[in-house]
């Protein structure tokens, strides 16, 4: 097969020391920032990023999806020991994670967890390894009209099938998009919205408001809630490790399960957290004992894990094919993508061969050291969590700092992170989702230059959104999702008044 | 949590906090849309002027906006959320006020000395830790950002004066 032949290439490209160091740094950053209250995924890749900024694509990349993986690993830990999601698809480990916890299994519960989170992503990236390349190589032949159409669908799916309020998701969507367009336009060359302000000029940056929009704000909640933390302390011993795999194949069903519907789930986006929820009340209906579930079960810790993890990973599968991120983990990615020079979308196939596969490959490697390294060194994170978070909150303003001005040299863009920050603090309040934003914010300006080169194309014909069955479904769909609730509704209707 | 503390009396509630952002996203549409519109929002020879797009996004925006305000405005007067206590709130403004103290000392100073200040300073005087372990960690922690990012990754940050002072 020609994808384990690239695959192996991967490797090949990965086994240098300096990329395993890197590795291994990467994923020891991860976890710490994983386990610290507040911070998870994304917020420690914002943050870390500008760490990589001088480093070939490859390297940071690599270390990046470390850091992504540890921060992963990282997130069971506090949710299980200290009852504290690190981000909200860990909530549902909380369910069945703490109470083992209480009951002196804490042990039994984070092999289970990180064990499941191996195995949830290691059929994401087979995904991927497998699935990745064709999907490019079809999206070679994509022209404006096609990738316009996709990037509708995403906008679109996010606002038809989110959780929060329409018009919140809606509101944050336009945000984005237009702060996407402050700045020069990149068609005609005209200034948009910039009122005169040489700073706005750049535009706004997408990492500078991920950082303030997810890292400085966390901070503010994180104070404002005042987390008193008490958390039970585990050591994890070979005997426990052997214990839970040894029990592994008795639950394939929900492993198998859990492991679907988090692949699916993760290509469309903002899917990890309705993916470990559905994981886990899946594996509640298919039990013939229902009600010891919440109690401390072991399947209630492997069924929202693997799903939560498969679902995160597999965000980054039209993240590499499609240039689309899947998550906000992945968006943050695609801006790194950016910084470092590399165009995304199906081209980094062609072009960056040694990019593309080295990440793949790096992402089965990283997750086996990261098993093992997370299962040798609970005690140690767990310790970090017993630091006085008044020592690790100005720590934390000043990495955001450190990363913010480090993108364009800019002190203007710490003035805009904190501003940044407070939006995200009143945004999360309110439940106006962030998600939406960022990925507006990544996507608008390619959104835009899409549509406008397909109406130049077509000269003005909005037609040409139909003019071929692929863009025509793609199109249809996108606007089946966005209606999808007002859809849903007349079906019910439909069904509620016998014919 | 913040429910059986001095000060946990509300400072203002969910829908008030609501209303206030609907209301300003509203005004930022209506300055949006008015700027892209003096930019040009219609349709030239080869397709839409540089104001289009944004102009209609802005049109978005506010009616979502104003849907929500609306939605407010009928719903019903239910026991409303609290949006934060003023014991919550001071804490908020123990974190954020230093923030912005660091970021305009930072112009001045320097990154690396400001980061200093601000964690020796936090640590101290928020988080009550005894002087000689904020001013330790304070020094470790910024001492460790500059070998990192200044020589080992070499990103630059700001500098000030006592960085001149050693000729870096």
């Amino acid at each position: 097969m020609e994808a384990l032949g690239l695959l192996l290439y991967g490797f090949s490209v990965l086994l240098t020391w300096k990329t395993l160091a890197l590795m291994l740094v990467g994923l020891v950053l991860g976890i710490f920032v994983g386990v610290l209250p507040g911070l998870g995924g994304p917020n420690g890749v914002a943050i870390l990023l500008p760490l990589t900024f001088t480093m070939d694509p490859t390297s940071a990349i690599v270390m990046l999806s470390c850091i992504y993986w540890g921060a992963l690993f990282g997130g069971a830990i506090t949710s299980i020991l200290f009852n504290i999601p690190g981000e909200a698809w860990s909530v549902a480990t909380t369910f069945d994670g703490y109470p083992m916890a209480q009951q002196g299994r804490a042990a039994e519960a984070l092999t289970a967890a990180f064990t499941s989170s191996f195995i949830g992503s290691l059929v994401a990236v087979l995904l991927i390894t497998f699935l990745a390349p064709g999907i490019a190589s079809f999206a070679l032949q994509f022209g404006p009209p096609e990738f316009f159409a996709v990037y509708l669908l995403t906008f679109c799916s996010f606002v038809g099938l989110g959780r929060e309020a329409k018009h919140k998701t809606l509101i944050s969507m336009a945000l984005g998009l237009l702060l996407s367009g402050v700045g020069m336009d990149t068609v005609s060359g005209q200034l948009r919205m910039t009122f005169g302000s040489a700073d706005l000029l750049r535009g706004v940056n997408f990492l500078v408001a991920v950082i303030g929009l997810f890292g400085i704000s966390e901070i503010l909640l994180t104070m404002e809630e005042r987390l008193a933390l008490r958390g039970h302390s585990a050591r994890i011993s070979l005997r426990v490790v052997w214990k839970v795999w040894r029990e592994l194949p008795r639950y394939w069903a929900t492993l198998l399960r859990s492991s679907i519907i988090g692949c699916w789930l993760g290509i469309t986006p903002g899917g990890a957290i309705a993916a470990s929820f559905m994981g886990y009340n899946l594996a509640k209906r298919f039990s013939k004992d229902k009600e010891s579930f919440g109690k401390g079960r072991i399947e209630g810790v492997f069924a929202p894990e693997t799903a939560a993890h498969a679902s995160g990973t597999s965000a980054l599968l039209p993240m590499l094919a499609l240039g689309i991120p899947g998550s906000g983990t992945a968006a943050i990615l695609l801006g790194g993508l950016m910084v470092w020079g590399l165009n995304p979308g199906p081209l980094l196939f062609v072009e960056h061969k040694e990019f593309v596969w080295g990440l793949i490959a790096s992402m089965y490697l990283g997750n086996v050291v990261g098993l093992v390294l997370v299962l040798s060194t609970v005690p140690l994170f767990a310790a970090v969590l017993r630091v006085p978070f008044a020592a690790i909150a100005p720590m934390i303003v000043v990495s955001c700092a450190i990363g913010a001005y480090a993108i364009q040299n800019a002190v203007f863009d710490i003035w805009l992170m904190v501003g940044f920050g407070v939006v995200g603090y009143v945004f999360k309040k309110i439940d106006i989702p962030l998600a939406p934003l960022t990925l507006a914010l990544v996507l608008g300006n390619r959104a835009e230059d899409a549509f406008r080169l397909s109406m130049i194309g077509s000269a003005g014909d909005l037609r040409v959104f139909w003019s071929n069955g692929l863009v025509g479904s793609v199109t249809t769909l996108a606007l089946v999702l966005l209606f999808w609730p007002l859809l849903s509704r007349v079906f019910e209707r439909m069904r509620a008044t016998p014919a | 949590m913040s429910q059986n503390e001095a000060g946990s009396e509300p400072l203002c509630s969910q829908s008030t906090v609501e209303r206030v952002v609907l209301l300003l996203l509203l005004a930022l549409a209506a300055l949006l849309a008015y700027d892209n519109w003096r930019t040009g929002m219609s349709w030239d020879t080869d397709g839409p002027q540089a104001g289009y797009f944004p102009f209609y996004l802005s049109l978005i925006l506010g009616a979502a906006s104003l849907f929500g305000l609306i939605r407010q405005w009928v719903a019903h007067r239910a026991p409303e959320p609290t949006f934060v206590s003023r014991a919550a709130f001071r804490r908020v403004l123990q974190v954020f006020i230093p923030t912005l103290l660091f970021c305009f000392a930072m112009q001045w100073l320097g990154l690396y000395v400001a980061s200093f200040l601000l964690v020796a300073g936090f640590m101290r005087w928020v988080g009550h830790i005894a002087t000689w372990k904020s001013v330790l960690t304070a020094f470790v922690f910024s001492a460790l950002m500059f070998v990192t990012f200044q020589i080992a990754f070499d990103v630059i940050m700001p500098k000030g004066p006592l960085e001149a002072l050693f000729g870096l």
